[in-house]
């Protein structure tokens, strides 16, 4: 990661800062590992991806994302929609394929949406969210709301040509789209690096005319600072940007993916490299006492239980509704 | 430039070569038959998303790269890419076995399906061949949402020039596979991932290789032939075998292949019980079912009761399984819709 933005020094926030941040990561850390434990009794069905160790992006975009703004993930996309303020209770339901789900069941754990929260949704095939975040930046130059469009995709999502198309098209037209690369090395079961010929994917950028820039995504504060330059760069009229943020994922591709393909040594490294160690270890130095620490934990592990029991007591979606909504 | 250069030769299904038996499951005869395929014709490439180092996301290219090396590989996930490769690979004299992990995932790029693929012999005037063969899977799993559960392939057949194949049991997904790969014709194999880890099955490797075509008769009945393919003919024999317990004989004729497609011998079958019912995961509306009544109806066959078509109905699939098992039939519901129609309310 050399050439990657050094700014921890300038942007590491106060201890209050800090420790907020650190809550979010737990709520988001204790959300995923409660889906994995109901996928594992059989409550929630199907393939789940989670992002473990990859919280720290997701926090450190949320409170830039506007009231107009509008935000686009990928199947990894749980802790984006906490990130844009959908309630637990309602995602858990979806994942557990529930009346009360955010889609009623319809989108379960892969392709959810609350667009009521900003959260335009997930989505299951990869790279097709770019051109979509791309034509919500469109919608804002005639609707006078000046949005700004992010989109969160994985490193092997830059292969695809939709992603491709998508930032040409916004930098071609100056749209105020934010283009985040979540690079957790990995795509599936294969390395990027194995994949490009260059794996510093933001140099890409260079190509369409636009900035990008690689910056660690294991800290909420550095990823606040340079997105936050980037979407006010867009709000401003300054055209898209691509962010390519390192991470890791320190779970499988997949709940039950047997990650035989990983490189020796590489989750040891990740395991200390990971936000929630990050920002304990900044808070530990900032002089916070381990009791306030771990209250970020604790409180965030007390919030989802009950969300989960909520979604838990919902009942199943009701088979009577299966064929609405196909029309309008 | 060599006269050989853009047309490879036709490999001929050499002499009966030795058969063995083997207990398989229907993602071990798929390997199984990439094995031999790899083996026997130098000209072929395997490739994907997944498919070499890992072995597949569903372990069923697993071993093929240590055993064949260079010719099977890892690629970016750029499916215009694997597939418009395929095609120009195909066009120098390569015999591409490419995957695209699930059939939705063709959708992004059908161009190189479409105006490229199934244009390559014809538009050359034959001087140029595409035996390619697309390995893909579809339909609906439990929980998988709906960009992973569509079951899309009437819109390849709806394109002529393609070979189109839904192989059920272990042994034609053996042999359809082999059977595609030694065609010149480009041909879409579509497996299913709910039958990859099913039980294992005898299966014999190594037999001739066999020409595209053909339906599987899986029960003699008399009162009404119901037409299906893919994992749903399961559900029809299940519906079958509780009908018979209630005096209802039902035919139920397997097609693995939907292009070509054995229409005279459907139709004579047909005849033969004066009843036609289709029956496929697909949703109804421009269904290939709706081909196949069509062709029935079109040669005048009399029939005792409406052709009756099963399916989906029209419909986005959900992911919860509360709301799936109200859309797409179960084998109670298949039984109770095909027992009305035989012998009234
Ligand atoms: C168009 C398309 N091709 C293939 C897939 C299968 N698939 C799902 S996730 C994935 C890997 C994506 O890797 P990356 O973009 O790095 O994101 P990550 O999963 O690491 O978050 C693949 C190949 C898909 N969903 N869509």
């Amino acid at each position: 990661m050399s050439d990657q933005t050094r700014a921890t020094d300038g942007v590491t926030g106060s201890r209050s800062r800090i420790l907020a941040d650190l809550h979010q990561v737990w709520r988001m850390r204790v959300f995923e590992e409660k889906v994995r434990d109901l996928r594992l009794a059989g409550d929630a069905v199907g393939s789940i991806h989670l992002g473990i160790g990859q919280e720290a992006v997701a926090v450190g975009t949320a409170e830039l994302i506007g009231p107009d703004d509008a935000l686009f993930a990928t199947y990894r996309g749980h802790s984006w929609a906490l990130a844009c303020g959908v309630p637990p209770a309602a995602l858990f339901a979806e994942v557990l394929g529930r009346a009360t789900g955010t889609n009623g069941g319809r989108g379960g754990s892969a392709h959810l949406s609350a667009p009521a929260h900003r959260f335009f949704g997930e989505n299951s095939i990869v790279g097709a969210g770019a051109p979509i975040a791309v034509g919500a930046a469109l919608a804002g130059r005639f609707d006078g709301s000046g949005r700004v469009a992010i989109t969160v995709f994985g490193d092997g999502a830059m292969n695809q040509g939709a992603v491709h198309e998508a930032m040409n098209f916004a930098a071609a037209m100056n749209l105020p789209v934010v283009f985040v690369c979540e690079n957790n090395t990995w795509s599936e079961l294969t390395p990027i690096d194995e994949m490009v010929r260059d794996p510093h994917l933001h140099r890409r950028a260079a190509a369409y005319g636009i900035p990008g820039e690689r910056i660690d995504g294991n800290d909420p504060a550095i990823v606040r600072d340079r997105l936050g330059a980037a979407v006010r760069r867009a709000r401003e009229g300054g055209g898209p940007t691509l962010v390519e943020a390192m991470t890791a994922r320190l779970v499988g591709h997949y709940i039950g993916d047997a990650e035989q393909y990983r490189r020796p040594g590489e989750l040891d490294e990740a395991r200390r490299l990971e936000p929630t160690v990050r920002l304990a270890a900044q808070l530990r130095a900032a002089g916070a006492p381990d009791a306030e620490i771990e209250r970020a934990e604790h409180d965030a592990r007390a919030e989802t239980e009950q969300a989960a029991a909520e979604a838990l007591a919902a009942p199943l979606a009701d088979p009577a509704t299966a064929k609405d909504h196909l029309y309008v | 430039m060599s006269e050989t250069t853009s047309i490879s030769e036709t490999p001929s299904a050499t002499t009966t070569p030795a058969t063995t038996t083997s207990q398989l499951t229907y993602g071990q005869a798929v390997n199984a038959a990439l094995r031999r395929c790899l083996a026997e014709l130098p000209d072929t490439l395997l490739y994907g998303e997944d498919v070499a180092k890992p072995g597949g996301v569903f372990g069923v290219t697993r071993g093929l790269r240590r055993e064949f090396g260079e010719r099977v590989f890892d690629t970016p996930i750029s499916e215009s890419a694997i597939l418009g490769s395929a095609v120009g690979a195909a066009m120098l004299g390569r015999r591409p076995i490419v995957e695209i992990m699930w059939v939705d995932f063709s959708l992004v790029a059908f161009d190189q399906i479409v105006n490229q693929l199934a244009n390559v012999h014809y538009v050359s005037r034959g001087q140029l061949r595409a035996p390619v063969v697309i390995r893909t899977q579809q339909g609906s799993a439990p929980g998988a949402c709906a960009q992973h559960s569509q079951s899309l392939e009437a819109f390849f057949l709806h394109v002529p020039g393609l070979r189109v194949c839904m192989p059920w049991t272990a042994q034609d997904a053996y042999d359809l596979l082999v059977a595609a790969v030694y065609s010149d014709d480009p041909t879409i194999v579509i497996e299913n991932r709910t039958l990859y880890n099913a039980a294992k099955q005898d299966v014999v490797l190594g037999g001739p290789v066999q020409q595209p075509g053909g339906l599987r008769v899986r029960r003699e009945g008399s009162d009404a032939t119901v037409v299906t393919w893919g994992a749903f003919t399961a559900r029809a024999l299940e519906a079958a075998a509780a009908l018979a317990e209630q005096g209802v004989s039902l035919e139920v004729l397997e097609l693995p292949w939907l292009n070509p497609f054995p229409t005279d011998e459907v139709i004579e079958r047909v005849r033969r019980t004066g009843r036609l019912a289709v029956l496929h995961e697909a949703n109804v509306t421009g269904g290939f079912g709706a081909e196949v009544v069509a062709r029935v109806a079109g040669a005048g066959v009399p029939l005792r009761s409406p052709a009756l078509r099963l399916g989906l109905p029209d419909t986005r699939v959900p992911a919860a399984p509360s709301l799936v098992a109200e859309l797409l039939p179960g084998s109670d519901r298949i039984a109770a819709s095909l027992r009305q129609w035989v012998l009234g309310p």
